[in-house]
C-alpha cells in the first residue's frame, strides 16, 4: 500500500541582518567528528513566520534586546562580599565578550565537566565575587547570559571538543539524542532530524539548533533559556525530564552546540 | 453486602457475553492486521471523531490533515492525510496502525502507538503503565477512519 504524497515545508531562503551584522543562518554542516546528519545547518529562523523574522531583524522590535539591557546593568553592579561586578575585572565588556559565548560550552579543568555561560556566570559570582550562585531561570540568570551571548552577535559558534574530556560528553550527548523517551516514544532526532522542515500543527520543525539562546519566545512572551527548551521538548513526549545543568542535559549542550557549528550567534533569536 | 451485588452483576451478564478486552501486550498481529476488536464493544464513529480531535487524547490533527473536520485549527503535515484513509487500509489494518504503529511502518516512525506499553524511557510518573488511548476508544477511531472513504475535492 502507498502512502500518500507529504508536503515538506521548505524553510526560507533569506538573508537575516542585525544591526548591520550579517548573520550566518545556512552553514556546511561540521564534519568533525563524522556522522553529522545533515549537508547544511540552518538556523531556527528561517522556519518561523515573516512577522516573526523581522522581528529579530530590527533590534529595537526584538523584545529580548531589553533583557540584554537588563543583563549590562547586571554586569556592571557589584554584589556580593568582595563588593566587584563581572566589569571591576573584565573592563570593556564588548571586547572582552567578543566570541565567548561562541565557544560554549567549555572544558572546565577544576570541575571536571563542560561548562556552560550560565554556570560560568555562577562560577565567577561565587568565586570572585563572594556572591550566591543564581538559580537556574531566575531573571538575572537569563538576562546576563542574554548580554553575554549578544556580545557575539554574528560570530559563528564553534565548540572545542579537543579539550579535556569534551568527546566522551559528545558521545554521550549523541546517545541522549537519539534516545527515544516517554508515553509518545520520540527523540529529539524523531522530530528535528526525520521530520525537520514538516510542521506539528502550527509548529514548523527546525533543526533544533541552539545559537539563539537564550531566545525570546511570542508565546510565553519572555526570554527562555536552552534547557527550559530541552526540558519543554522532553516534556513534551510525555517523559519525566532531567535537572537543568544535569550530566544528561550538559551532554546534549555540547552535542547539539557542535551540531549547529557555524551558525552565527544570534542571541536573544525571536521564536514564536 | 458487597460479594452478593458483585455476584449478582456477574450472573446478570448474558453468557454468550461479547469477546472480552484484548490487553495491551497481547493484541495479535496478523501481517499487516489486527483482525479482532481489542475492546468489548463495538466502536462508535461519533466517539472516535472525538478522540480524533482532543488535544489529551489521540491528537491527531497535530500531525494529520482531515477534510472531514472543519475549521480544524493548523492541522500538522508530519503524516499523510486521513482523506480517504479508508479506500486505502481495511479497518484489521487501521486498528494495528492505531494500536502500535511501529509494527506497519517500522521502528523509526514518529507516530505513537495508542495501545501499547512498548514505549520510551522515563514515561512520566502520572502516564506509567498506561497506554494513550483505552481499547474502547482504539475501536471508536478505528470506527471513525473507516466512514473516510472519499477523498476530499481540494
Ligand atoms: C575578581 C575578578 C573577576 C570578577 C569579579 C569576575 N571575573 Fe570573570 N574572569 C576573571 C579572570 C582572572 C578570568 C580568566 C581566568 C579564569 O577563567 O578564571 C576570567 C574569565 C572569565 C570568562 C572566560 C572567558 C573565556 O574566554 O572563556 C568569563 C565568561 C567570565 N570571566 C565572566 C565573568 C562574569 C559573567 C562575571 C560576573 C558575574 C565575572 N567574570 C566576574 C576574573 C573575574
Ligand atoms: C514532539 C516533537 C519534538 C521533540 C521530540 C523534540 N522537539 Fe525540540 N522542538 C520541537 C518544536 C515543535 C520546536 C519549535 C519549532 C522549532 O524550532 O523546531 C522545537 C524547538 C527546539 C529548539 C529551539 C530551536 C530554535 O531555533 O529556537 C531546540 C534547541 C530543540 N527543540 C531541541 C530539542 C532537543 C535537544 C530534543 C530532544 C531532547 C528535542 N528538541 C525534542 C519539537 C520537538
Ligand atoms: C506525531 C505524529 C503523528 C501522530 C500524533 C499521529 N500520526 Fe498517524 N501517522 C504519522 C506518520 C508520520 C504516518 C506515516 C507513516 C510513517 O511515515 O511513519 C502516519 C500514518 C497514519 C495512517 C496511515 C495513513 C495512510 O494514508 O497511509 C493512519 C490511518 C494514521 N496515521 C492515523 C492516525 C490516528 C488516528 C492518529 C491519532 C489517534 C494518528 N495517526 C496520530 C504520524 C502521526
Amino acid at each position: 500500500l502507498a502512502l500518500a504524497p507529504r508536503v515538506l515545508a521548505d524553510p526560507v531562503d533569506e538573508a537575516l541582518t542585525i544591526d548591520g551584522q550579517e548573520i550566518i543562518t545556512t552553514a556546511p554542516a561540521p564534519t568533525e567528528p563524522e556522522g553529522h546528519p545533515f549537508d547544511e545547518v540552518r538556523s531556527g529562523w528561517l522556519y518561523r513566520e515573516p512577522d516573526t523574522r523581522s522581528m529579530e531583524a530590527d533590534s529595537f522590535e526584538n523584545p529580548g534586546m531589553l533583557a540584554v539591557e537588563r543583563g549590562e546593568e547586571i554586569w556592571n553592579t557589584a554584589e556580593g562580599e568582595a563588593g566587584q561586578s563581572c566589569a571591576s575585572c573584565h573592563e570593556d565588556a564588548s571586547e572582552f565578550l567578543k566570541g565567548v559565548g561562541a565557544s560554549y560550552p567549555k572544558w572546565d579543568e577544576a570541575s571536571g565537566k563542560p561548562i556552560n555561560i550560565e554556570l560560568f556566570i555562577n562560577k565567577h559570582r561565587e568565586e570572585k565575587m563572594g556572591a550566591e550562585a543564581y538559580k537556574f531561570d531566575e531573571d538575572a540568570q537569563k538576562d546576563l547570559t542574554a548580554f553575554i551571548k549578544n556580545q557575539s552577535l554574528g560570530i559563528p559558534v564553534e565548540i572545542d571538543l579537543s579539550e579535556g574530556d569534551m568527546m566522551s560528553w559528545w558521545e554521550e550527548g549523541k546517545e541522549r539524542y537519539y534516545l527515544r523517551t516517554g508515553q509518545l516514544n520520540l527523540s529529539c532526532a524523531t522530530c528535528h532530524e526525520q521530520n525537520n522542515g514538516r510542521y506539528i500543527r502550527a509548529d514548523h520543525l527546525s533543526q533544533g539548533n541552539t545559537n539563539g539562546f537564550p531566545t525570546y519566545r511570542l508565546k510565553q512572551g519572555a526570554l527562555v533559556s536552552l534547557h527550559n527548551r530541552f526540558r519543554g521538548c522532553i516534556r513534551d513526549t510525555r517523559a519525566e525530564f532531567p535537572d537543568a545543568f544535569s550530566d544528561e542535559l550538559m551532554a546534549l549542550e555540547v552535542y547539539t552546540a557542535w551540531r549547529g557549528g557555524g551558525l552565527s550567534v544570534e542571541t536573544p533569536a525571536v521564536r514564536q | 453486602m458487597k460479594r452478593l451485588s458483585a455476584l449478582a452483576f456477574i450472573l446478570a451478564l448474558p453468557t454468550a457475553a461479547l469477546a472480552a478486552e484484548v490487553a495491551p501486550g497481547e493484541v495479535s498481529f496478523d501481517g499487516m492486521a489486527v483482525s479482532e476488536p481489542v475492546a468489548k464493544s463495538a466502536g462508535d464513529p461519533e466517539a472516535g471523531r472525538e478522540v480524533f480531535v482532543d488535544r489529551g487524547l489521540g491528537n491527531c490533527l497535530a500531525c494529520h490533515q482531515n477534510s472531514e473536520i472543519e475549521n480544524a485549527q493548523f492541522p500538522g503535515n508530519v503524516g499523510p492525510s486521513m482523506d480517504g484513509v479508508a479506500s486505502r487500509w481495511e479497518p484489521g489494518q487501521l486498528r494495528a496502525i492505531i494500536v502500535n504503529a511501529k509494527e506497519i511502518f517500522g521502528p523509526d516512525t514518529i507516530m505513537p502507538g495508542f495501545y501499547t506499553l512498548d514505549v520510551g524511557v522515563d514515561v512520566a510518573e502520572d502516564r506509567k503503565g498506561e497506554t494513550i488511548l483505552s481499547a474502547q476508544q482504539v475501536e471508536d477511531v478505528v470506527a471513525y477512519l473507516a466512514t473516510l472513504e472519499q477523498e476530499s475535492a481540494q
